[in-house]
């Protein structure tokens, strides 16, 4: 029954009535990526920067199930750090010989341990709101990159005759301008190591950084493949049209 | 069909048994070639090449994607991190597709154009509509794959469709998805089927080509060839110029694989699926839109559904519907017009297909909508009696020779 329902809810949505979409279609803040265009590649130093806001902010709530603690070696941890990042949270193995279940702590084959058991849990400590796994983030929403900075940085008070939701906190660009998360980034909120002074604006760039390397690893690999790759099609196809017109010569 | 004379022992002894060189000789250095194809001509042998790079693609990515609810998101994600050059694979794939659609609706437009679909090519244009009929199926079980929201509610939106169906509409639906709603099951035949359907495609190919090389190729002019001065030998002379368009292809292919992978994609689609959220604009992918507005068009549920099967299937008539007998819309002032407007209502439609049904976006769409059937179903057939072609040329050749003069 329950299933009929959204399903016709679906069709309707999809055949006609007007779709809930976001009032909150709000101006995205478009910023200047060091991985935009055909030669962009990831900042390492700000891949780890953002990695250490991910770590110390973001990961008390949100998931990142997709990338593996090995993984962190790409964005310039060692090994022993990432094994030890990997040891802060205990994860359910088993059965040992004994046929019981046990927990242990993570390992660098672990995939990022997600802070909350299940979605139920993770709904229960957070007022009945589900924090997403981040680890498609960027690549999940229209806009990517610019949609969560512009999320992050998007906090203010809700305007004069706005109905704000119980718990709920007022965000310019999210679709119907009411979040559950509460604003999350402000001036100093880490230290970083590098000693890079950590502005708002710069936490905010560090950490959507990290994020879109976790959704897009491949990023630098595929960019540079596909340098070669055009320059080798360029040749092959100037080749075929030269051989063209050659073998054409006579005809017409 | 003579058998040419083979010189080397070893190809002639397998040649009188099996004539594998022959049929090779015969569809290609003897196989004539109308001479004055035009750059639109190179389509059909880039769709076969589309089709070749999803079949490749397809098997490899098959043998690392889970076909289960719970692990078909996370398995296309590990194709992407942890499978050898999996993120080009799965890339490749996936433009691929709108490659695929892209060279077949230029090459149906090419045949619109230039008339290609009218005697003696009835059927070499059947065939190619039920290859684009299967290229439309497979496409669809194919989003489903990746288990993200778009393919878990674009599937249910498409097979909720057939409950439309007059009384039996809701068995067929329960039929199609193998339960009582779109589920582990649903997924799983339909990972089988976008497996299968590909080889349909090929196999349909196989008969497009050999109905081709009965009816041969039509040109530019749509006048048939008179002589061997009006042919040239499809080898060397299309060969080159076939791989010329894929050198071309792939440069545009693959600038979207390593820049832009995303962008024919709905972000949607990287949340996993959850049939307890609805996302706020269910879309189909691109290649759907013009049949998606028609669709949305009619108020009326089954009405909408007659619609937008009609709407390929009025094109299986086309070859009766226009009833003019000149081919080449070169030669014809008038439907030359009338082509143009109707691609424009065809884009329109896309465009239509892809907005909310709301507001301007309805009235808009459902006049785009009776103009398709309309240009079909009327305007084809009166343009035919009552236009006033150019004079053809005598043949092939002589155009050729005055333009050059």
């Amino acid at each position: 029954m329950l299933r009929s329902v959204i399903t016709s809810a679906a069709l309707a949505l999809a055949l006609g009535a007007s779709p809930a979409l976001a009032s909150g279609g709000a101006h995205l803040d478009k910023q200047a990526w060091s991985w935009d265009g055909v030669f962009g590649s990831y900042d390492k130093a700000q891949l780890k920067r953002g990695y250490q806001v991910f770590h110390d902010v973001c990961s008390n709530c949100h998931g990142l199930k997709l990338v593996a603690y090995r993984n962190l070696k790409e964005i310039g941890l060692s090994e022993e750090e990432a094994k030890a990042v990997a040891a802060e949270r205990e994860t359910k193995d088993g059965p040992n010989d004994e046929g019981d279940m046990f927990n242990r702590p993570g390992k660098l084959s672990d995939r990022y341990i997600s802070p909350f058991a299940n979605d139920q849990a993770a709904r229960v400590a957070n007022n009945g709101a589900l924090p997403p796994d981040l680890s498609l983030m960027t690549k999940a929403r229209v806009g990517g990159p610019d949609y969560v900075y512009s999320l992050l940085m998007g906090f203010a008070d809700a305007p004069e005759g706005f109905k704000l939701g119980d718990g709920m906190n007022y965000n310019k660009v999210f679709p119907g301008n009411q979040i559950a998360m509460a604003p999350q980034i402000s001036d100093d909120l880490v230290t970083y190591a590098d000693g890079t002074k950590a502005t708002a604006d710069q936490l905010t760039k560090d950490v959507v950084s990290f994020l879109n390397w976790a959704a897009e690893p491949e990023l630098e690999v595929r960019k540079s493949m596909g340098l070669k790759t055009m320059i080798f099609l360029l040749v092959l196809t100037a080749l075929f049209y030269a051989l063209k017109r050659k073998i054409w010569k006579d005809v017409h | 069909m003579s058998a040419p004379a083979f010189n080397n022992k070893i190809i002639k002894w397998i040649d009188e048994r099996i004539p594998l060189f022959t049929v090779l000789e015969h569809s290609t250095s003897s196989y004539p070639t109308p001479k004055n194809l035009n750059y639109w001509w190179n389509f059909g042998s880039l769709a076969l090449f589309a089709l070749v790079i999803m079949i490749m693609t397809g098997i490899v990515l098959a043998m690392n994607y889970t076909g289960h609810t719970s692990m078909a998101f996370d398995s296309v994600e590990r194709i992407m991190r942890d499978v050898n050059y999996g993120w080009l694979l799965r890339y490749l794939h996936m433009n691929g597709a709108s490659f695929f659609f892209i060279c077949v609706y230029v090459h149906i437009f090419r045949g619109l154009y230039y008339g290609s679909y009218k005697a003696p090519r009835e059927i070499l244009w059947w065939l190619g509509l039920l290859i684009y009929l299967a290229m439309m199926a497979t496409a669809f079980m194919g989003y489903v794959l990746p288990w993200g929201q778009m393919s878990f509610w674009g599937a249910t939106v498409i097979t909720n469709l057939f409950s439309a169906v007059p009384v039996v509409g809701n068995f067929i639906v329960t039929w199609l998805w193998g339960g009582f709603a779109v589920d582990n099951p649903t997924l799983n035949r339909f990972f089988s089927l976008h497996y299968l359907l590909p080889f349909v495609i090929f196999a349909l190919v196989f008969l497009h080509l050999v109905a081709l090389h009965t009816s041969k190729s039509s040109n530019p002019l749509g006048i048939e060839p008179k002589g061997p001065q009006d042919t040239i030998p499809f080898h060397p002379y299309y060969t080159i110029k076939d791989l010329y368009g894929v050198g071309v292809f792939l440069l545009v292919f693959m600038g979207f694989v390593f820049y832009a992978p995303n962008f024919f994609g709905e972000p949607d689609n990287y949340i996993p699926a959850n049939p307890m959220v609805t996302p706020p604009h269910i879309v189909p992918e691109w290649y759907y839109l013009p049949f998606y507005a028609i669709l949305r068009a009619i108020p009326d549920k089954l009405g909408g559904v007659i619609a937008m099967f009609g709407a390929i299937l009025v094109l299986f008539a086309l070859p009766w519907l226009d009833s003019s007998k000149v081919k080449s819309g070169r030669f014809r002032p008038v439907f030359k017009w009338f082509f143009w407007l109707f691609l424009a209502d065809c884009f329109l439609l896309g465009w239509i297909g892809g907005k909310p049904a709301e507001g301007n976006y309805i009235p808009i769409g459902q006049a785009a909508t009776f103009w398709y059937f309309f240009h079909l179903l009327v305007v084809l057939p009166l343009l035919g009696r009552l236009e006033k072609p150019l004079a053809l040329p005598a043949s092939i050749s002589a155009p050729v020779l005055k333009e050059k003069a």
